[in-house]
């Protein structure tokens, strides 16, 4: 059982640091999850695995998983939504103000080669924002 | 023993005074002058009662517990010594502020420098009076601090900014060095506390690590005393106003090394290490100072490299290491702060009234301002050593220690040759101090006429002069008290037999001071010859160069370093931190000796949980094959999600696989919600080469950490884990362990995690505020979304649905403490009631309904749980004590009220208040584009 929790964790941080190293903003949020997720069960395994005896004080208890990483764990799992919606608005926040999607604000390659869903993206590029327009549109004819 | 407060607060008062100064300014301009005289005069007065029983023998000692366990106490000490140098602080830092009051042009902020000045002087005093050696480590790092802000005190200066700069670069590296010296010498005598440093002289020079803590303490010596080869910090910080160099480079600053060094005298002196060391850089600096202080052509740099040479002196009389020497050391500290205060105040004043300090255009001052001419010339005189003025007598001590130390050794030969030809550059320095600027002629181009300065600009030369004349004269009437106690508190035994008197017959320092005057006189003469020689030859090679070359180096080094990891791309940033993980696990791996696996007896594999962790890898690896396409992914990512809340039920977690799965849907919402404004699919972008590499890495670290879990999970296991189950109930009222670990036994932790879920929150609410998005009119293959927003199912059920979650989550909520539940959990449950009504009905239909603000769900939840633990601490038990009851409630039998349910509240009003904000604020966004889907402009 020990192995296979092992193996788990190992396949979840393979993907996550995989996805972690994506060029476009989404993937990376979600590496991050399965990043958190792979933390999440680490640490919970420090405490070694235990079947059928959770930590709720009982006289007829045969004995008690580790409590102390799973109170850490509990934490680390909101923490880790917190910060999953931190990163996420980030990205929505840049692609708003540079209009890219890839984590350096830019691409790097000015004409990437289509693929799908590129094109169609080409067609949805946002406009400029409609407060820039009306000051252009000041400076040109006061 | 005096058991009062004095010393402390005399300490202090200057940094309340800084504050004060500094707030004072902007009612009037010359109302930090006063503040900073009238603070000066209260710590003056704070430490008379101190200073009355230091004259009467004894020494103060003030001390208060602050950290035992790492030796800390907060606590300081005035003895003869620490009375010497706080009443020259003091002293020359009145006459400073009466000086600078009216050296400040009308452009200079009063404010700014007088609350520099006095946090300097503060720091000052701390050092001196300092009885804990760590104590007075800090205040000696803040006077290298508030040195930096008054050299700099002129920022539009490129100079003035270098000059602090290189005096910070020095003076904080050499503080690096004593405090690894004062740890040190603490770890050798198991207290930081001088009192017992000073008692444990033998043992600490009978110590092995008795050297390296002598060099340690010797470098932050040199380096803020300036002795070659850290001296040239000196010349360039004279880009500061002159009041500035008039007080940190006769009285302060520089003198703090010298009073680390006169404070451990009795400790580290006496052996041939110090000696050789402390003496041959006090000789090597008393000579260099003095020769190229002759060179110098600008009134202050003359005068900075003057300071380096007497430093030196000073240094190499303690370095001598005998008492007598000592004591000549203790009298030039004292004659040595008067002149040389005085000679930088009169070139203040030269500069003030000229707008020069170029000896070689200032000429003939004396029928322009023959009242400074006069004091200049006596106090220039006192630093060359000319009878009847203080500068001779400590002269002539030094003189005579140099030959007493000359009887055995070839080298000791040499100390009386070089004492006098460091005595011939000094006469002639000061001659040219006077001749240059007072005689030789007219003045040459001066920028401003020059005149007298006005009379209270004056009057702090006027004060010093007169003591110099009055040390000079009458040593037994003036200083003779001083001296007595500050040589007692020095040598922390009873002064060795002294005489002050002016003449002791003919005698070989009345020669050496003889051939001192005339070959000054001699080489002054020569003067036209010798610095064109020095243009020629010398000047070139300034340790300053050195010093600015490998700065230049070590930046470039530094540009390079950076530019070759850090090429403005978070993928290679990520693969350096990354792949430099994995180099140190692997360092970790294969530096152990210790089999990999464990003996721990293993769970047996049973069929579900092998279908069920197979069920997690593919979803995994599923989720990374088809990352492009987005929504699927999530969607598989979401599975894995759900596979891991099953794991922690399996593995005797409840509370973690509720969380687990509430925080699982709150988080797949979210991200679908964000995928709507972003591309639909991910393009192909990445090279090839790039995707094998981020794939080895990635592989490479999934099995490290797959088989770093295996090694642990094999191993037997030591935990806290009976202390908590023991506790539990006892200790904190409840049966269920993980709950009452987080709000009761760890609750500072969970109420900092809330913190953090709040700011999150927050900062998502500030990013979303002004976000520039716009919602695309149709999907990735061009259909138009459905307008028929809320599918008529859900949004029945889930208005039936929405009060009965709301039971839920309150019955989790009280059960916590004892069942699986709690307010993490219970916070989610409502979060997700809510988020519910914002889905299926739309966000303005809800809105309508629950009018709560999130904001105030936050600040309600941080407040109960500070609350709590106010509360603990207003009863007068540490911060988050819980206490608990046990209630009979009717229908629902016994039950247990502990006052951690409280702060448990806490965290569910935060929980619920972070998560609804962070969602219904993202689908805000959508709302308000949704009506038409075309695309809109700002929202």
């Amino acid at each position: 059982m020990e192995g296979l929790v092992a193996l788990s964790i190992g396949v979840l941080v393979a993907c996550g640091v995989y996805l972690v190293l994506r060029a476009s903003t989404f993937p990376v949020v979600m590496g991050l999850t399965l990043l958190s997720y792979a933390t999440n069960l680490f640490l919970f395994a420090m405490g070694r695995l235990a079947i059928g005896v959770p930590a709720i004080v009982r006289p007829d208890a045969a004995g008690y998983a580790d409590p102390l990483p799973q109170a850490l764990v509990l934490t680390a799992i909101v923490i880790a939504f917190g910060m999953t919606a931190f990163a996420i608005v980030l990205a929505l926040k840049a692609r708003g103000e540079t209009g890219s999607d890839h984590v350096d604000g830019r691409t790097p390659h000015p004409n990437p080669s289509p693929s799908r869903g590129e094109g169609l993206r080409g067609s949805l590029a946002p406009p400029r924002p409609l407060r820039e327009r009306g000051l252009g549109g000041e400076g040109e004819s006061p | 023993m005096v058991t009062s407060f004095d010393l402390p607060v005399a300490v202090l008062l200057p940094f309340v005074g800084a504050l004060l100064a500094a707030s004072f300014s902007a009612l009037h301009r010359v109302a930090a002058a006063w503040v900073a005289g009238l603070v000066t005069l209260g710590s003056l007065l704070m430490l008379m009662p101190a200073l009355q029983s230091v004259f009467a023998g004894e020494t103060v000692v003030q001390s208060w517990a602050w950290m035992p366990s790492i030796g800390l106490d907060f606590a300081f000490r005035l003895d003869g010594l620490g009375a010497l140098f706080a009443l020259m602080i003091i002293v020359i830092g009145l006459l400073v502020i009466l000086y600078a009051r009216y050296y400040l042009s009308a452009k200079d902020s009063m404010g700014r420098f007088f609350a520099y000045m006095l946090t300097f002087m503060g720091s000052m005093l701390g050092v001196v009076l300092s009885e804990n050696l760590l104590q007075l480590m800090v205040f000696w790092e803040l006077t290298s601090l508030s040195s930096f802000m008054l050299i700099s005190y002129w920022q539009h200066r490129k100079d003035a900014r270098q000059g602090a700069r290189m005096a910070l670069a020095i003076t904080g590296g050499g503080g690096l060095a004593l405090l690894a010296g004062i740890l040190l010498l603490g770890q050798m005598v198991g207290s930081y506390n001088l009192s017992d440093v000073l008692l444990a002289g033998e043992e600490i020079r009978a110590h092995a690590l008795y050297l390296p803590t002598l060099v340690l303490i010797a470098i932050g010596v040199f380096t803020k005393s300036a002795q070659f080869p850290f001296h040239f910090w000196l010349p360039n910080a004279m880009s500061a106003p002159t009041p500035v160099s008039a007080y940190l480079h006769s009285a302060t600053m520089v003198k703090a090394g010298i009073f680390l060094l006169a404070r451990f005298f009795p400790v580290l002196a006496g052996t041939p290490e110090w000696s050789w060391l402390i003496g041959t850089v006090g000789m090597l600096t008393l000579l260099v100072g003095a020769f190229v202080a002759l060179f110098q052509h600008d009134l202050k740099g003359l005068l900075a490299y003057s300071t380096i040479s007497h430093l030196g002196l000073i240094t190499l009389l303690f370095g001598l290491g005998t008492e007598l020497a000592a004591v000549a050391a203790l009298f030039h500290i004292i004659n040595h702060a008067t002149f040389k205060a005085s000679l930088f105040m009169v070139a203040g004043i030269i500069d003030h009234e000229t707008g020069t300090r170029d000896m070689r255009r200032i000429n003939g001052l004396l029928k322009y301002m023959p009242h400074t001419a006069v004091l200049a010339m006596i106090a220039a005189a006192a630093m060359a050593g000319v009878p009847l003025l203080n500068g001779f007598l400590s002269k002539e001590m030094f003189f005579d220690q140099a030959v007493v130390a000359s009887g055995e050794s070839l080298w000791g030969q040499a100390i009386p040759v070089m004492a006098t030809l460091a005595g011939v550059f000094s006469v002639a320095y000061s001659l040219r101090f006077i001749h240059d600027v007072f005689f030789n002629g007219e003045p040459i181009n001066l920028p401003k006429m020059p005149h007298e300065p006005p009379p209270f600009m004056r009057i702090p030369v006027d004060v010093l002069v007169v003591l110099c004349i009055a040390v000079g004269m009458l040593p037994m009437f003036t200083v003779a008290p001083l001296l007595a106690v500050a040589v007692q508190g020095t040598l922390q035994a009873a002064p060795p037999e002294y005489s002050l008197a002016i003449w002791h017959g003919f005698n070989e320092p009345l020669l050496m001071s003889f051939l001192a005057l005339t070959g000054g006189a001699a080489v002054y003469a020569v003067r036209k010859p010798l610095f064109a020689w020095y243009e020629s030859h010398v000047k070139g090679q300034q340790l300053r160069h050195w010093y600015d070359w490998k700065i230049d180096k070590l930046l470039q080094v530094a540009r390079v370093v950076t530019r070759g990891f850090d090429r403005g791309a978070l993928q290679d940033n990520l693969f350096w931190v990354l792949g430099f993980t994995l180099l140190m696990g692997l360092a970790g791996f294969l530096s152990s000796t210790a089999p990999l696996l464990g003996g721990r007896a293993l769970l047996p594999l049973d069929a579900v949980s092998l279908v069920v962790g197979a069920t997690l890898i593919l979803a995994s690896l599923l989720s990374v094959v088809l990352h492009r396409e987005r929504l699927i992914a999530l969607v598989v990512l979401g599975a894995v999600g759900l596979v891991v809340s099953l794991a922690f039920v399996k593995f005797s977690a409840p509370d973690l696989a509720l969380t687990q799965l509430s925080v699982e849907i709150v988080t797949i919402v979210l991200l679908m919600l964000a995928l709507y404004f972003l591309p639909q699919y991910t393009p192909r972008t990445s090279a090839v080469w790039r995707k094998w590499r981020d794939g080895i890495l990635a592989g490479l670290l999934g099995l490290g950490s797959a088989v770093l879990a295996l090694a642990v999970m094999t191993r037997e296991t030591a935990t806290l884990a009976d202390y908590f189950v023991m506790q539990s109930v006892p200790g904190g009222g409840g049966k269920n362990v993980v709950n009452v670990i987080l709000v009761d036994f760890r609750g500072f932790d969970t109420m900092g995690e809330i913190a953090v879920l709040a700011l999150a929150g927050l900062g998502i609410f500030a990013l979303l505020k002004q976000i520039k998005l716009y919602a695309p009119a149709t999907d990735s293959s061009g259909r138009m979304w459905v307008l028929e927003a809320n599918p008529f199912i859900l949004q029945t059920f889930s208005r039936v649905l929405f009060p009965l979650m709301l039971m839920v989550a309150v019955f989790v909520f009280l059960r916590g403490h004892n069942l699986p539940g709690g307010g993490f959990i219970a916070g989610l449950i409502a979060a997700l009631a809510i988020v519910l009504q914002n889905l299926a009905n739309g966000i303005g239909w809800t809105a309508q309904r629950i009018r709560s603000d999130m904001h105030s769900w936050l600040a309600a939840g941080l407040l109960v749980a500070t609350g709590t633990g106010l509360v603990a601490m207003a009863l007068g038990y540490p911060f988050l004590t819980s206490a608990y009851t046990h209630v009979h409630w009717p229908v629902v039998g016994d039950f247990e009220l502990a006052s951690a349910m409280f702060f448990d509240t806490g965290v569910f009003l935060v929980v619920v208040g972070a998560t609804v904000m962070i969602l219904v604020e993202l689908g805000k966004l959508n709302r308000l584009d949704a009506p038409a889907p075309v695309r809109q402009g700002e929202v």
